[in-house]
């Protein structure tokens, strides 16, 4: 059974007039274990699709299933304990006034564990961040050092998917090679299953079993990740995609 | 090849609590009719030694420099007002994220039609038609519709086009390019290097690209300064980057991923405090 299903799913914005389709009619499957991810281009809707996932945006039909249950408007308790999101600047998703010790301190007293100051520790280590960090405020931290932490905080409830939303665009190449090795591991470790985001063909292509490509609110392709290493796409968009992530080439100069 | 820019020895320097803080340590090179980039990661120094060259740096700030030459004039010894008549008419910048660098409550066309007469004292009847021929060089298709536009009307991409049409009415001779791209998407990015690319070929310009991204610096640009630290660690061809000898350059290239050669785990940068040490390297050629 697959650990996350989508089938049909479509999400709006606005009404009437304004509104604006931003996921049309999108469907597929994440197998237990599996990493997925979700390419495309800004406005292409896939991290609209990690947002409808999580509940933040209400305004959806068709199904999601995790585990087979359906999701509905009002999620489970245990919903949020399961799935868990990273999301794309560490700049702007920590407390500005909380120390790493505040910040993971709540996530954990949310979800209603006693042993808080061991999982803390704990948590700290798992990341790569050692105990010093923990009285730490963000400012004290470099961009690679902010998303482990973000990182640690969506771990804290120990769930067993993870939504990441382009996790690594905002660091250095130095700092992403290290922060994918991290969450490589995590995932060994803990079993756990990814849904990823990115623009960056590569950094999908390492991470991820099953890629979708998606153009203006739809899924163009759902691919293999050895059809896009040996550039072997079926639709045009993703053969364009393609091309234009392996750098300059001034034969597209005479295109325009 | 004649050069445009030739620099030597320049440091940037802010004072901290902790005392001085040189964010650029006595970088030299020179720049002809050439495409150069300068490739490091955040704080390396790059987009700093791009704001020295145009004297953007605001005190506390301090830019020294033993030779800061544009064809032979002098920089450092100018004043202001001669300076401004240096920036937007002998070298223009183009900087990475158009939302911010366009005035949001000024119409499109005003912006480039106020650049171009100031530097040049145009009419404004001429400096409309320039602007449009500008709009349609950078590939506009309806630029009286674009002149009459506010910045929040338009996409990255196009926002990104307008800027470098700003910049280039002026028909400056260095444009210096800071991560010109990376706000945008793959495929838009494409267009606008080529737009920028067949500009400065056309024009016979230097221009200065800087950038994070290894592999568009190697096919895009001819010469690659790498800084670490402040500091110039290599310099080669372009084309010759993923045959780098620097650990440091070697390390950038290792750490990313690859569609064509995939690997289990990304080798992860080790710093060598000798990196930072080491006296800068000679970008001149």
């Amino acid at each position: 059974m697959s650990r996350l299903e989508i089938n049909d799913l479509s999400v709006w914005f606005g009404q009437d007039r304004d509104r604006v389709d931003a996921v049309k009619h999108a469907s597929f499957a994440v197998p237990s274990g599996a990493s997925f991810g979700l390419v495309g281009e800004s406005g292409s809707g896939k991290s609209t699709i990690l947002r409808a996932l999580v509940g933040l945006v209400p305004t959806w039909s068709g199904e999601m299933k995790i585990d087979g249950q359906q999701l509905t408007k009002k999620r489970p308790r245990g919903f949020f304990k399961d799935v868990q999101m990273v999301f794309q600047d560490p700049y702007a998703s920590l407390h500005p006034r909380h120390t790493v010790d505040q910040v993971l301190g709540e996530t954990l007293n949310l979800h209603g564990f006693s042993d808080i100051n061991d999982r803390i520790e704990q948590l700290l280590q798992d990341v790569g961040l050692g105990p010093a960090f923990r009285f730490r405020y963000p400012h004290q931290l470099s961009g690679g050092q902010r998303q482990r932490v973000a990182i640690a905080r969506a771990l804290a409830p120990e769930p067993s998917v993870l939504l990441l939303d382009e996790p690594t665009s905002a660091l250095d190449v130095s700092v992403q090679a290290e922060v994918l090795n991290l969450l490589a591991d995590l995932r060994e470790t803990r079993a756990l299953t990814y849904l990823m985001v990115s623009h960056n063909l590569a950094v999908v292509a390492h991470m991820c079993n099953e890629i979708a490509v998606m153009q203006a609110g739809e899924i163009v392709e759902v691919m293999g990740v050895e059809d896009m290493r040996a550039m072997t796409p079926q639709h045009p968009y993703t053969r364009h995609l393609l091309e234009s992530s392996q750098g300059y080439r001034p034969s597209e100069e005479q295109s325009e | 090849m004649e050069k445009l820019l030739d620099i030597e020895n320049l440091r940037v320097t802010f004072p901290t609590r902790q005392g001085e803080f040189e964010a650029v340590r006595g970088v030299s090179f020179n720049l002809g009719q050439e495409r150069l980039g300068i490739v490091g990661e955040s704080g390396s120094g790059k987009s700093m030694t791009g704001r020295a060259i145009l004297r953007l740096i605001r005190p506390p700030g301090r830019v020294t420099a033993d030779r800061l030459e544009l064809g032979g004039r002098d920089l450092m010894a100018m004043s202001e007002r001669d300076m401004q008549r240096v920036r937007g008419e002998q070298i223009s910048m183009v900087m990475q994220d158009p939302k911010f660098s366009l005035n949001p409550v000024m119409h499109v066309g005003e912006q480039i039609i106020e650049i171009y007469r100031f530097h040049t004292g145009a009419s404004k009847r001429d400096a409309y038609a320039k602007a449009i021929e500008m709009l349609q060089a950078v590939s506009i298709n309806n630029p009286e519709r674009v002149m009459r536009a506010y910045p929040h009307e338009m996409s990255g991409g196009m926002g990104q086009r307008i800027m470098i049409a700003m910049m280039l009415v002026t028909e400056p001779k260095i444009l210096i390019a800071d991560e010109p791209t990376s706000a945008l998407d793959v495929s838009v990015q494409t267009q606008v290097l080529s737009i920028i690319d067949r500009l400065v070929r056309k024009r016979g310009m230097g221009l200065i690209f800087i950038s994070h991204d290894l592999n568009l610096v190697a096919s895009f640009c001819d010469r690659v300064l790498i800084m670490y630290a402040g500091r110039i660690v290599e310099t080669c061809a372009a084309d010759k980057l993923h045959e780098a000898t620097h650990p440091y350059t070697r390390g950038l290239l290792n750490s990313l991923p690859r569609l064509d050669n995939p690997k289990s785990r990304l080798q992860a940068l080790k710093r060598d405090p000798n990196w930072t040490l080491a006296p800068s390297v000679d970008g001149r050629v």
